[in-house]
């Protein structure tokens, strides 16, 4: 490493710090504060540490709500996020090996799904017919409808790069498509597949306004909802509002603390061509 | 071999998302074109014509919401690739702690927007906040970031960037591997400075990943909904409001009609920017 | 992939959490003012005690059209709580309340009558009963400030302009106003009814009937210039695009601005907040052009609310009953004092009342000197009104614009509504 580029790291370091991670700071502060100091909104330090006593307000607050709705809030996660690499995979593979005239209609499928902003009340309405709406499972298919698009697309363009010969070669010892799919290509998708879990999962988790339409109802809270709710809840009560912000950020801190290699690896590995 | 065998690239391997898809996006979205011509209370619909969009066009505010989305959306997706690209030079420069500094830029992108923006609203406070303080040490007064209403949609855009920029970096650190060392080295011999390499073989060869990121920031920005509400409601007053705002609160005032149609104003608004773009873009590759 | 019905997991946090033996929790929906709260709280803990099977789960909201849009979705998509706290008039008309909300009509009995028509949907039903005190729309004044600078109560609009201009040569802020939270913005526009009505005597029929408008008015227009002028008097707080409606109060009750303008119902944070101050703060009605015409805009109490899908139907309708008993109404008043008249047959006001309520008082004690806010007389009600407000008292939009403005929101309203004539 050279002196200077030693010197703008420190320099990119001092930027980063003030822009990026001050924030950060911030809250974490303004979370641990009492209530009279949180209202202040100075950025201080706190001059007494109420930690302990506002994540057990905040947790027990309205019932422990926010139990509940981390629990809501992983299930749909993790569901919507398994259907999607599964289903996302699937068009993805057969969209890229298989030039035809229907490609162009899966084209224009993902083209919309990438662009057009969702239909709220007349979701509403399927989901009613349906008798989907306010339930899990309802909310966990939207997102996955929502999601698909960017899915197909990353799965087409990571697929492109594993050679035919492999499918091929499989194809000649007689296996079944399904088999080719699950058990050849599936497996050599991983890097692509952890770009997606992660990207997903905190899309998905952070999502607040689709639940607030489709998901209403106390006992079907997600975690962004309380956020919002508490809002209004914790109007002079900065300190609680922060300490839930807190909690709200600290679920993607870890799933990016664990997957971060995995993410930048994926993402390089898979060139990003759309 | 028979000349009808089977495809190894069945289409029913489309069917399941092509299912959830069509029921829960297609359909909702051809629905909309018919409330979008109705009165429509959940309860009951009234057939009513054009009159939604007349009424949507006549609000006053819509043609102020309607420039704002455009100059949100260029603003933010302006923004994104230019830093992207800027700081994923410098991310893979192999600069000091470059990979610690990559995570730090990357990280906001993950965060809960509702948090971002009750943060954001605190340190932009006009009297109390961080940031007017510490403006004012260096002898500068503050604006009201948030509450001014010539400031408001751009203040709202920073926050946005800030949290944004984090993607439009990582794409292009993908998009800066993919380029071989070889173009670098052959620009090198014939005697580029560092800024010619940059103009003449980064810039370039980065397109692929340029693409994604306008497309994508450009599609998000045009749809921006969760940063602005969470931060200014549209406020003041309108100054603030954007499509997706505007249509939030005919909905939530419950003419859900109005919003219907609102939303189909914002997809075909969203049809005429993109569309061209993508095509322009495509072309592009070809003659490249 | 298996889902456990998360309605599992809720049963049991309600186990977890010691409510085991209740046999209803009727939920409850109320807006996040400190004495909405404190009432509540004081109405809930009455009732559990003396019905030890019933419990409750309270939860906030939002106030201002955020709240109006968040009581409209979830009455819309039949996710209300069991009670829930709302407007009543105009804004009670736009909850389509013949579908949505329940039949009240049996638990009436001390509700005065003058109440019943605000809450009493197209089709005659009444449905619902008063939560909390009638109250005025006006000003809100620091009494040590006019003290100290020697004023006296304005009377008319020029008069309270002077005495602004004499507080901001003092170098205090004259007037605080608090755009962050938009529905306070409302209040010079729609506290200037008792003027409007004074000068156009017919004004709520013919807006109803859409043969009058706001911005051929002049006297409505005032409203609107009203804002403006204080905006462009340069005598509002530094902060005032973003404080809240308790910083408003605040400032009002310390000294920290001479004028608020506001609801009556104000008072009770400052009670609870700054008890030592409540004494600080007067009121007076909104002045007009002519000080012999000098009168209240009078706002019903909030209304509380069943919705026709509640599944405990029964138990929250002996809850309203005893909310609009005499015991309930008591039960208000010692938890929040008296922040104007209940609407309760039998319940009287406490003899010691905040100076506030007692400068209030008078107006309502002579005939003609109230009028009811212009919500209570027409059902219709812009739902852009605060974000218009917040314009013209941020200077971006001219008065006389401003309201023509409104009147186009307001023709949207009423053709959502299906009223005849628009």
């Amino acid at each position: 490493m050279t002196s200077r580029q030693r010197n703008t790291g420190i320099i990119a370091f001092l930027a980063a710090f003030i822009i990026f991670i001050l924030p950060f700071v911030f809250t974490f502060f303004m979370a641990v504060k009492s209530r009279q100091e949180a209202a202040l909104f100075l950025f201080t330090w706190p001059s007494e540490w109420h930690f302990w006593s506002n994540l057990v307000e905040v947790v027990q607050a309205r019932n422990y709500m926010l139990l509940l709705a981390y629990f809501n809030s992983t299930i749909i996660t993790v569901g919507a996020v398994a259907l999607l690499v599964i289903f996302g995979a699937m068009v993805g593979y057969v969209l890229q090996r298989r030039p035809s005239g229907w490609n162009k209609l899966i084209y224009a499928g993902v083209l919309m799904g990438l662009m057009v902003p969702p239909a709220v009340v007349p979701t509403i309405w399927v989901l009613q017919g349906l008798g989907l709406f306010k339930t899990i499972h309802g909310m966990i298919l939207i997102q996955v409808a929502y999601g698909l698009a960017f899915s197909v697309l990353l799965y087409r363009s990571f697929i492109a790069t594993i050679p035919r010969d492999l499918d091929e070669a499989a194809i000649i010892d007689g296996a079944k498509p399904w088999a080719i799919f699950f058990k050849v290509i599936l497996p050599l998708l991983k890097p692509v597949t952890v770009t997606l879990i992660l990207v997903q999962s905190i899309a998905i988790f952070n999502d607040f306004t689709n639940p607030l339409y489709y998901l209403p109802g106390r006992e079907n809270v997600t975690v962004q909802l309380t956020l919002f709710n508490f809002q209004s809840q914790f109007q002079s009560q900065f300190n609680l509002l922060f300490m839930n912000i807190l909690l709200v950020t600290i679920p993607p801190l870890i799933v990016f603390v664990i997957f971060n290699r995995q993410i930048v690896a994926g993402m390089t590995a898979g060139a990003v061509k759309g | 071999m028979t000349a009808k065998r089977r495809s190894p690239y069945p289409y029913w391997f489309v069917l399941p998302a092509a299912v959830v898809f069509t029921v829960l996006f297609l359909v909702p979205t051809i629905a909309s074109f018919w409330f979008s011509m109705t009165r429509w209370d959940l309860f009951q619909t009234e057939f009513i014509g054009w009159d939604n969009y007349r009424q949507f066009f006549k609000e006053p505010f819509l043609v102020q919401g309607l420039t704002n989305t455009l100059i949100y959306a260029v603003v933010t997706s302006g923004a994104k690739t230019i830093l992207g690209l800027l700081l994923a030079v410098l991310l893979t420069s192999g600069i000091l702690w470059q990979g610690f500094l990559r995570s730090v830029v990357f990280f906001p992108v993950l965060v809960s927007t509702i948090g971002v923006g009750i943060t954001f609203a605190a340190l932009m406070h006009p009297t109390k906040g961080a940031i007017n303080i510490a403006l004012s040490y260096v002898g500068i007064d503050g604006p009201s970031w948030l509450s001014d209403p010539t400031l408001a949609l751009y203040s709202v855009a920073f926050i946005d960037i800030w949290k944004g920029v984090g993607l439009a970096t990582l794409i292009y650190i993908a998009g800066l591997a993919a380029i071989s060392p070889e173009y670098y080295e052959a620009a090198r011999i014939d005697g580029a400075t560092r800024s010619q390499q940059f103009w003449r073989v980064t810039v370039p060869l980065v397109q692929p990943a340029t693409v994604t990121v306008v497309t994508l920031s450009l599609i998000g920005g045009l749809r921006s909904f969760d940063i602005i509400w969470a931060t200014t409601k549209g406020g003041p007053g309108f100054a603030s409001d954007v499509l997706a705002s505007v249509i939030y609160k005919q909905y939530q005032a419950g003419f859900y009609g109005l919003a219907t149609a609102g939303n189909v104003i914002l997809f075909l608004l969203i049809a005429i920017i993109i569309l061209p773009l993508t095509w322009w873009f495509n072309k592009r590759e070809v003659d490249l | 992939m298996k889902l456990i019905p998360s309605a599992a997991l809720l049963s049991a946090f309600i186990v977890a959490s010691g409510m085991a033996q209740a046999e209803t929790t009727l939920s409850v929906l109320i807006d996040n003012n400190p004495e909405t709260i404190a009432a509540f709280d004081a109405l809930t803990a009455a009732y559990t005690a003396a019905n030890p099977d019933v419990t409750f789960d309270i939860e906030q909201r939002a106030g201002g059209a955020e709240g109006d849009n968040l009581v409209k979705t979830r009455l819309a998509t039949g996710e209300m709580a069991d009670v829930f706290a709302y407007n009543s008039g105009s804004l009670f008309q736009a909850l389509n309340p013949s579908e949505t909300l329940a039949d009240l009509s049996d638990i009436q009995g001390n509700v005065i009558d003058s109440f019943k028509p605000v809450v009493t949907s197209p089709d005659g039903v009444v449905r619902g009963i008063p939560f909390g005190a009638a109250m005025g729309g006006g000003i809100y004044y620091n009494r040590k400030i006019y003290e100290e600078l020697g004023l006296s109560v304005p009377k008319t609009w020029a008069e309270f302009m002077a005495n602004n201009e004499k507080i901001k040569a003092a170098g205090k802020v004259a007037v605080a106003q608090t755009y962050g939270d938009t529905w306070t913005s409302q209040l010079f526009v729609l506290a200037d009814f008792y003027n409007v009505q004074s000068a156009v005597p017919n004004f709520a029929a013919d807006y109803t009937a859409n043969a009058i408008k706001y911005a051929t008015t002049p006297a409505a227009v005032q409203g609107f210039q009203n804002l403006e002028d204080v905006f462009k008097g340069g005598y509002l707080n530094e902060d005032f695009g973003v404080a809240k409606f308790d910083e408003g109060m605040r400032m009002v009750a310390l000294g920290e601005a001479a004028h608020y303008p506001m609801l009556t119902f104000g008072i009770g944070t400052v009670k609870q907040n700054y008890p030592d101050n409540v004494n600080d703060i007067g009121f007076f009605a909104q002045p007009g052009t002519d000080a012999a015409k000098n009168g209240l805009t009078v706002w019903m109490p909030m209304a509380a609310y069943v919705p026709a899908t509640s599944p405990n139907l029964e138990e929250a309708k002996k809850f309203l009953s005893f909310v609009a008993s005499v015991e309930g109404c008591n039960t208000m008043i010692g938890a929040i004092g008296a922040t104007g008249p209940y609407l309760i047959e039998g319940c009287e006001l406490p003899t010691d009342v905040p100076a506030s309520v007692a400068d209030m008082l008078p107006y309502f004690q002579t005939e003609g000197m109230t009028a009811p806010a212009l919500e209570f007389l027409s059902p219709i009600k812009g739902p852009a009104l605060e974000q218009i407000t917040v314009e013209v008292g941020s200077g971006i939009r001219p008065a006389a614009e401003a309201a023509a403005l409104y009147d186009q929101d307001v023709e949207k309203q009423a053709k959502q509504l299906g009223l005849p004539n628009w």
